[in-house]
């Protein structure tokens, strides 16, 4: 038995394990392994979550686009397909991270209690927090990929720099994962999932996806570019484009600390939550 | 469940009469435990120990501060004031080196509704870090020491409240826990299914498991613990095996006496002299004795007429009546 | 809700599918400020973002290449917003038809204890489909005056677009009525929406004329209900004088809100009288 002395020290917790309650002691890849295993009997769930992103390719970007003609991208005119493709895929890694990062952590949480089952045994807050949004990006990461390849297949991606896209496709994922699921930790029930819609909806349609922010009068477009979405696209765009401006690192930095914050939040909020 | 030899060893150890100090030790300590959410003190400075290898019993009302006890010691919520040990190490700093180590049913089953039964074992086994082939072995004997075979690859959704409970309980077993806590366990199943269970948990001891029940059903308390304590209102009213807290706070027979709607309490006046204590309830008057026939011969006698009459051995659920004033299921 | 005593009018008067009906009329009392905000809200979105935004850049493209003709010589608002009025009507029959059909069978239990009333199993599949009229038939509403508004319905006719939203609504909302009916648990609902609801929302010809497709994807195209609905409220609200082939359209979706009832009829008695 520990001394009197200690056992007092342990009323709170010691400095030395807020890192373990951000970032998990080591077991998040329980959770992904967790989730891994339930999509195996559910993989058609997985799997037709890549179509949205492919069928507005095909009507917008195909069927639409003939009417739309060619547009100005870094100085020379594209197909309307090519250029609201890499604003797709941006979606595509958006939707991927949401997906489970909203609606199935909830279910986790307040729904089944998966958590608290979770949480009696040796895994930490801190891991669920981060297994949680290490899956997320990782089916972000699996759409993405999936597009890019279609996009490949469709003559769409303009340059070699379809690594590089992808790499921005997983920075998108990673900010709406941590996102999403800082959100979701402070929902009280399923009517508040109608914020997840009213904010990823308008930022699909708005965030320079389907065209160039100049339709916008001035103000608006200082609005729109603060969208974390479309800082994904127009980082991707660029990427695709062939172009490499140091803007590209605050795209970058920008979506990192969302994700961050958001994986932050989440972490501090779960304990609370879970651990009253 | 096979376990390790220096358990197996302790199988041979009869379970002592209570009081009767246990090798190995002691499980968990706790003293001036105590839980609080905001203003409304749920666990209110309570002392206990529970010793390695013993059942050891919670039995008290909803509400009585059990359930938040249970928490604290599987370190699934803060402390908020006292001292508290398990398994040797402070709750407060070692939370997961404890939580490797103990096994605990919750009172809800919180089981994975998205995976099969076999992979609820599997994945909660893997949340300890067992190896793949270790934890698939396990799942296999667990999966037959919970009856639940046949049901290994449906979903938990498709289960009966029974099965259900024996996966939970089985799931607090895939990291071979020296303790096992258990909240609750046979709330709302039907007598079977309690049987069964029950089954599983004499089996539990036998191979040297300490197991912490908490319940509000006084039969299953006597069943099941070698020693109790008794909570009321956040604190420990009385603590002991369940015949030693009988022989202390009741008599050894109890007389029930049903007269008609609204009578009870009119009668009861005449009745004092009978028994050694006379409890008014809505529905019946019981009186404490020695000799619970003789109690209802001298009502008889006095010209009462009971409507129905039964005389019985005093249980916990007279002990707590005694006790706290109330009874353990309102 | 006065579900009125027993007796107090003669029940010969009340046709059965009143109660159910006004049952979901009672609860909807409760939650029905978010849904009017969410169900009108993302048409208008759509409407500003593909009509307006890029709308702008299709009716530069087509004046340039002089080929406003392609549209039917309205600019792409006009041509979008009827699209969208009835596609919304789609999306807004199926919803109700998905998860709230499977909270009534399976997760609240509602429809379980309707059947325990004297309410018989076809009155509570009709009591839904009226129920699902009248959301369509609200929402529908709000978002053709904020066309009107806007300015892009051209012609009085237009609103009879009303008419024919309701109508697409229920010819979908009969047919996935009947489909949740026959599922054990939601797990089938999203790949319903992903593979039926937004493909179908994407080429029926909301955005663009089915003409743009490749002619074996037109087939299937006009083969969809909504492309009948979609066709018929545009020619509605750009003033067309019905026609012969505006009949034909008409008729295609009461066939399939006919035989959508009757699955529906039947996977509801399966389901429940057991």
């Amino acid at each position: 038995m520990s001394s009197r002395s200690a056992l007092a020290a342990g009323f709170r917790p010691p400095l030395g394990s807020l890192s373990a309650a951000l970032f998990g002691r080591g077991r998040a890849r329980r959770l992904v392994e967790r989730n891994v295993v339930a999509y195996k009997r559910r993989w058609w769930i997985l799997a037709t979550g890549f179509f949205e992103p492919f069928f507005y390719l095909l009507s917008i970007g195909l069927g639409l686009g003939h009417l739309v003609g060619r547009l100005e991208l870094d100085g020379r005119l594209v197909d309307y397909a090519a250029y609201v493709a890499p604003g797709l895929l941006a979606s595509s890694a958006m939707n991927g991270a949401l997906f489970d990062s909203t609606f199935n952590v909830f279910f986790k949480l307040k729904i089944a209690k998966t958590y608290d089952a979770v949480l009696a045994t040796p895994v930490g807050v801190g891991d669920v927090a981060l297994g949680e949004v290490t899956w997320s990006l990782m089916r972000g990461a699996i759409y993405s990929f999936a597009f890019l390849c279609v996009m490949g297949a469709m003559g769409l991606v303009l340059t070699g720099f379809a690594v590089l896209c992808f790499v921005a496709a997983l920075l998108v994922s990673f900010a709406f994962a941590g996102l999403g699921m800082g959100a979701t930790c402070y929902m009280r029930g399923w009517q508040d999932f109608d914020y997840v819609s009213m904010a990823s909806i308008p930022m699909f349609l708005f965030s320079a996806v389907f065209y160039p922010l100049s339709v916008y009068p001035g103000w608006l477009q200082v609005v729109v570019s603060i969208t974390p979405l479309y800082q994904g696209v127009d980082m991707i765009r660029e990427l695709d484009a062939g172009l490499l401006t140091p803007a590209l690192l605050v795209h970058a930095g920008y979506l990192a600390a969302l994700g961050i914050l958001g994986l932050a939040v989440a972490a501090r909020r779960l304990g609370k939550l879970l651990r009253p | 469940m096979q376990r390790a030899g220096a358990r197996q060893e302790e199988l041979s150890r009869h379970p002592g009469p209570a009081g009767e100090p246990a090798r190995g030790g002691e499980v968990v300590v706790a003293r001036g435990l105590t839980k609080s959410f905001g203003d409304f003190v749920a666990v209110d400075h309570v002392d206990f120990l529970v010793r390695r290898g013993e059942v050891f019993g919670f039995l008290g009302p909803n509400g009585a501060g059990k359930t938040s006890t249970m928490r604290m010691v599987s370190c699934l919520s803060p402390v908020s004031g006292g001292e508290l040990s398990v398994l040797g190490m402070d709750s407060g700093a070692s939370g997961p080196a404890i939580r490797a180590r103990l096994g605990l049913v919750p009172q809800e089953d919180t089981l994975d509704l998205e995976l099969s039964v076999r992979d609820n074992l599997y994945l909660y086994g893997r949340y300890f870090d067992i190896p793949r082939r270790e934890v698939r072995d396990r799942v296999e004997r667990l999966l037959e020491f919970a009856h639940l075979v046949e049901k290994a690859e449906e979903e938990v959704d498709t289960l009966s409240g029974g099965m259900k409970r024996r996966l939970t309980i089985a799931r607090a077993l895939i990291s071979e826990p020296e303790l096992v806590i258990l909240d609750e366990p046979t709330t709302g199943l039907d007598p079977q299914a309690r049987h069964l269970l029950w089954d599983r948990l004499y089996r539990l001891k036998q191979e040297g498991v300490s197991l912490i029940i908490t319940t509000h059903y006084m039969d299953e308390a006597e069943q099941l613990c070698d020693r109790l304590v008794v909570m009321d209102k956040g604190k420990i009213v009385a603590s002991g095996s369940p015949r030693q807290l009988i022989e202390a706070h009741s008599t050894r027979e109890v007389a029930e006496l049903r007269f008609g709607v609204d009578e009870n309490a009119a009668v009861a006046s005449k009745l004092t002299e009978l028994a050694e204590r006379v409890e008014v309830l809505p529905d019946r008057v019981l009186l404490y004795t020695e000799d619970g026939d003789e109690a209802v011969q001298a009502a008889h006698c006095l010209g009462l007429r009971p409507e129905a009459s039964l005389v019985r051995r005093s249980s916990l659920e007279d002990v707590f009546l005694r006790l706290t004033g109330r009874s353990l299921v309102e | 809700m006065t579900l009125g005593p027993v007796g107090a009018r003669p029940a010969i008067f009340r046709p059965g599918w009143l109660r159910p009906y006004r049952y979901f009329a009672f609860r909807y009392k409760r939650t029905w400020r978010g849904t009017v905000t969410s169900s009108i809200l993302y048409p208008v979105l759509y409407l500003v973002a593909m009509g307006l935004g890029l709308g702008h850049l299709v009716n530069e493209h087509l004046q340039a290449a002089h080929q406003t003709g392609r549209l039917g010589g309205v600019g792409y608002v006009q041509f979008l917003a009827p699209g969208l009025l009835v596609a919304s009507a789609m999306q807004w029959g199926t919803n109700e038809s998905m998860y709230p059909v499977m909270g009534g069978l399976k997760w609240l239990k509602t429809y379980h204890a309707l059947l325990a009333t004297p309410v018989e199993v076809r009155d509570l599949v009709h009591g839904h489909l009226a129920w699902v009229a009248t959301r369509v038939g609200g929402a529908s509403a709000l978002f053709l005056t904020v066309l009107a508004i806007f300015g892009d319905v051209v012609s009085p006719l237009g609103v009879l677009a009303l008419l024919v939203a309701v109508l697409t609504g229920l010819a979908f909302a009969a047919p996935v009525t009947a489909f949740t009916a026959t599922q054990e648990n939601d797990a089938a609902l999203p790949v319903l929406y992903r593979l039926g609801t937004v493909p179908l929302f994407l080429f029926s010809g909301t955005f663009f004329p089915i003409s743009q497709l490749p002619g074996w994807l037109q087939v299937v195209a006009r083969a969809t209900p909504l492309y009948h609905g979609v066709t018929l409220a545009r020619s509605l609200v750009l003033g067309r004088v019905p026609v012969v082939d505006d009949l034909g359209h008409a008729a295609y979706l009461f066939v399939m809100l006919g035989v959508g009832l009757v699955l529906a009829r039947r996977s509801f008695s399966r389901r429940l009288i057991v």
